[in-house]
């Protein structure tokens, strides 16, 4: 069966910026910062596009939840190889308290509107490292799922996810539609070239709002104040062992 | 050289000024024509900042408020090409080795046709991104802050090397030539360099003799220095014509553009050079053994050559004035990360105010020279024709920043500096042909000067045509003009700049007015003094152009620091700092070197100069006796 697959592509602060919390200590600071794709998400793309050049897939559309400038998020997917993309657009400050839960929501409704049978996204997302919204599309959806996925195989009306977890891989067997997320050694997702960027520009964008879909995408959570990590104390140096000893003991710890 | 003409009614104007000899009879020797253009009638020109300064007026227009000629889609989609052109060099080029290996690998060279790096500018209707000027500059930032030497190839290859052919080719040309060259299937070469004709482009000897059936040219020469010559297959390849005048059996000849495909046999190149710096950049000479080319491979018309040569040149020059840019940025990056954390004499490098000087002229140095750099290309996308002189401004201003902010970044990392790993070295020895090569920085500086000077001569012109008055009325007419105008050559607003600057920058603005001003008088002085001689007087050309090249980079800096505040950016006041800063600097060189145009100290000076070199030429080194006697 030819797949029809939806990729979620989340715009984040690119992983080598050094991030900075705001004096207010509201957030972090995202003006002039260096946004891009969330890694995972790039992953995700990548092995949509792949399907579709196996032929396994049909169409790959991207979808990505946030202000205008998420269409950058997305002329990168579509320069990458995917066919469409949806915009839905969440302007400042509302996007910064979108979460996993509303997202899953948006997901989900696009799904069935799309009429999709497959949905990849990255296993978590760099800036909350929630790590919540494959697992919430798939509870929506009532399908199944297949998480920190470094292998999967289309076998007819399944999938073979293999899975990385702590003890190591995990094998399992999905029925289609399912909902997949990426982990790092999914693939190595492609470069997109400037010819394929000059392309992409005659891809089409469909812009929606929550409000088009009719989901409520208040948070259910209240930031209260986000702070730098303490500053790391520096150690000391001893001379010897009775004075490691002395230290120790001074400091309450025997 | 351009000559200037001089009416008999500008002597009166300045009988009451000190200024070289006056008389009347002595002026009334006419000089001869200008070549060039009725500036009235070119809109560009007086709308150019770098011409407007050598009558002393101030031409806002092309560089105020700081020019902006991409729309949001040409930026968003060079933003989005950012990422993996830099993704090339960084994970698919490995520069420092191929400086050693002193080759650019295949590997590399199919990265780059991936990536699609071989027609950024072409058009696309032949497979290129025709990338506008500004949104190739982006990119070419990023080549500039990597790898001069794959700089050195791209540029060779598409700057100049076919884009003689997109620029003047016809149809056929075109849809033969272009495709695999955009596609990097074929790589380009320009070929005009020869032993014994440099920056005198004109004295080439490869010449082409239009065969006996009239079907080819028969080419023979001997190229050197040719950037990518042992890699092209596609060449634009310069040689004279000879040619009978009409009616005289005095043979002439004219420079012609061929395109020259390998493939027609008796194409060769030599070894690749070894060079100081951009070593995997292929250089060899490249040898025509008669080569039969088809006159369908004539680019333009036979005798053309020479302007389609200058042309290229010109349309490609603005990428090294950005291309500085990029590496300045990623120099100063390298000296103010060893600063912040070497501790010597118990205190971090920073902290000592030696240091704190050099990052200090690094800051300003690259804003300057991407300020210059953009305000070139944004013009050129503008619209705007006549942009050499700011072109090569920015070529100057560029090459010879990068050179200094190089040379201070290894003094700042010490030792370490002039150590290979450190890789400050190798873009040390890569920088230095910048000053040489696309139009040697000695000749764009005279190039600078005389275009110039031809404008002010040209304007002068036309105010003569403009009054048309017999000679005894001049007088009143002359009188009413003084009180119209400060400059006798046209009305020169003086609050221009001022009105056009932030008020944060007022002081900065009257202080570059006024040396615009000054500018102008020191021209016509000049220009009374010296008449067409000028185009020899090389001490003073220099300095003009220094001077030209400091004030209309005072210009765009000005500019650019006015629109980020204007925009309130949160850099807006950094940028002020640096903007008035170069100012102030700029200001004491320009007086410098102008009082040393009219100067009798720097006058005797110069012939000084000249006497010595004199002296040095006859000995064939040092002239002076040993301290020892032996």
């Amino acid at each position: 069966m030819a797949l029809r697959v939806l990729v979620g592509c989340k715009r984040v602060i690119d992983y080598a910026v050094k991030v900075r919390v705001k004096p207010d200590k509201t957030g972090v600071v995202t003006d002039g910062v260096k946004h891009s794709i969330n890694p995972f998400d790039e992953i995700a793309i990548e092995e949509a596009v792949r399907l579709k050049e196996k032929k396994i897939a049909s169409e790959v559309v991207a979808i990505s939840c946030g202000p205008k400038q998420c269409q950058e998020t997305l002329r990168t997917a579509l320069a990458m190889g995917a066919d469409r993309a949806i915009h839905v657009e969440i302007p400042e400050p509302q996007s910064n308290t979108l979460e996993p839960l509303g997202v899953a929501k948006i997901f989900s409704k696009l799904a069935k509107e799309e009429d999709v049978n497959l949905i990849i996204v990255g296993k978590q997302a760099i800036d909350d490292d929630c790590n919540q919204t494959g697992q919430l599309t798939a509870a929506l959806l009532d399908w199944p799922q297949g998480t920190f996925a470094s292998e999967i195989t289309v076998e007819g009306e399944h999938m073979k996810v293999i899975r990385e977890i702590d003890g190591g891989l995990e094998t399992i067997k999905v029925k289609m539609p399912a909902v997949i997320s990426a982990d790092l050694r999914l693939n190595e997702p492609r470069y997109a070239t400037l010819p394929n960027i000059m392309k992409a520009k005659k891809k089409k964008i469909d812009v929606k709002t929550p409000a088009d879909l009719g989901i409520d995408i208040s948070p259910r959570t209240e930031i209260l104040s986000v702070e730098d990590p303490p500053v790391r104390q520096a150690g000391s140096k001893v001379e010897d062992v009775s004075e490691l000893v002395g230290k120790l003991k001074s400091h309450g710890f025997i | 050289m351009s000559k200037l003409r001089f009416a008999i009614n500008l002597t009166k104007r300045y009988n009451g000024i000190k200024c070289g000899q006056q008389g009347l009879g002595r002026q009334l020797a006419r000089r001869c024509m200008s070549n060039g253009p009725a500036a009235a009638a070119n809109r560009d020109m007086d709308n150019s900042f770098a011409l407007g300064v050598f009558c002393g007026r101030v031409h806002t227009r092309n560089l105020f408020p700081y020019p902006d000629a991409l729309d949001d889609d040409a930026k968003d989609t060079v933003k989005l090409m950012i990422d993996p052109f830099e993704k090339f060099f960084t994970e698919m080029h490995d520069a420092a080795q191929c400086d050693i290996d002193e080759v650019i690998p295949e590997s590399s060279m199919e990265g780059l046709r991936q990536v699609g790096g071989f027609g950024l500018q072409a058009p696309q209707q032949y497979g290129g991104l025709e990338l506008k000027n500004t949104q190739f500059a982006r990119l070419i930032e990023i080549v500039g802050a990597n790898d001069i030497s794959i700089g050195t190839l791209l540029a060779a290859h598409q700057s100049i090397g076919y884009k003689g052919i997109t620029l003047f080719g016809n149809e056929k040309q075109k849809q033969k030539y272009l495709p695999p060259l955009i596609s990097g299937e074929k790589i380009g070469a320009f070929c005009l360099t020869e032993p014994t004709s440099g920056s005198d482009a004109n004295s080439i000897r490869s010449k082409a003799i239009l065969s006996d059936d009239g079907k080819h040219y028969i080419l023979n020469g001997n190229k050197i220095w040719i950037s990518n010559g042992g890699l092209a297959d596609t060449m634009t390849v310069f040689a004279q014509v000879p040619f009978k005048k009409e009616g005289s059996d005095q043979v002439s000849q004219k420079v012609t553009a061929f395109i020259v495909e390998r493939a027609f046999g008796g194409v060769t190149n030599g070894p690749p050079e070894k060079k100081m710096g951009i070593k995997a950049s292929n250089t060899t000479e490249v040898f025509f053994d008669n080569v039969k080319v088809p006159v369908e491979n004539v680019i333009g018309n036979v005798g053309e050559g020479f302007k389609i040569a200058m042309n290229i040149l010109n349309n490609g020059r603005f990428a090294m004035g950005v291309g500085m840019a990029g590496v300045i940025r990623m120099l100063t990056a390298i000296a103010i990360q060893h600063a912040n954390n070497r501790v010597q004499f118990n205190d971090k490098l920073i902290n000592y105010q030696s240091i704190q000087e050099k990052i200090a002229q690094m800051a300003i140095s690259h804003y300057a020279v991407e300020s210059v750099g953009y305000s070139v290309c944004n013009i050129m996308d503008s619209g705007v024709k006549e942009f050499q002189v700011e072109a090569a401004i920015s070529k100057i201003f560029g090459s010879e920043s990068a050179w200094k902010v190089c040379d201070e970044t290894l003094q700042i990392l010490g030792g370490m500096g002039f150590m290979r790993a450190a890789k400050v070295e190798r873009f040390m020895r890569d920088l230095r042909i910048n000053r040489i090569f696309e139009g040697t920085n000695d000749i764009l500086r005279l190039f600078i000067a005389l275009n110039g000077i031809q404008y002010a001569g040209n304007n002068m012109k036309e105010l003569q045509k403009a009054l048309k008055e017999p000679m005894s009325n001049f007088g009143t007419l002359w009188d009413q003009s003084v009180k119209r105008s400060k400059r006798f050559i046209g009305l020169s607003n003086t609050n221009a700049l001022l009105e056009a600057t932030a008020p944060q920058l007022s002081d900065s603005a009257n202080k570059v007015t006024k040396r615009i001003e000054e500018f102008g008088a020191t021209i016509e002085k000049l220009l009374l003094k010296h008449g067409r001689n000028i185009a020899d007087k090389q001490f003073l050309l220099t300095r003009l152009a220094d001077a030209a090249i400091d004030i209309y980079t005072m210009g765009a800096v000005l500019s650019r620091a006015t629109k980020a505040t204007n925009e309130k950016l949160p850099t807006a006041e950094h940028e002020q700092l640096l903007a008035a800063t170069f100012v102030d600097e700029a200001y004491e060189r320009v007086e410098r070197n102008l009082s040393a145009t009219v100067n009798k100290p720097n006058l005797d000076r110069f012939s000084a100069y000249s006497s010595i070199a004199g002296e040095i030429s006859q000995n064939e080194g040092i002239a002076s006796t040993r301290p020892l006697r032996f």
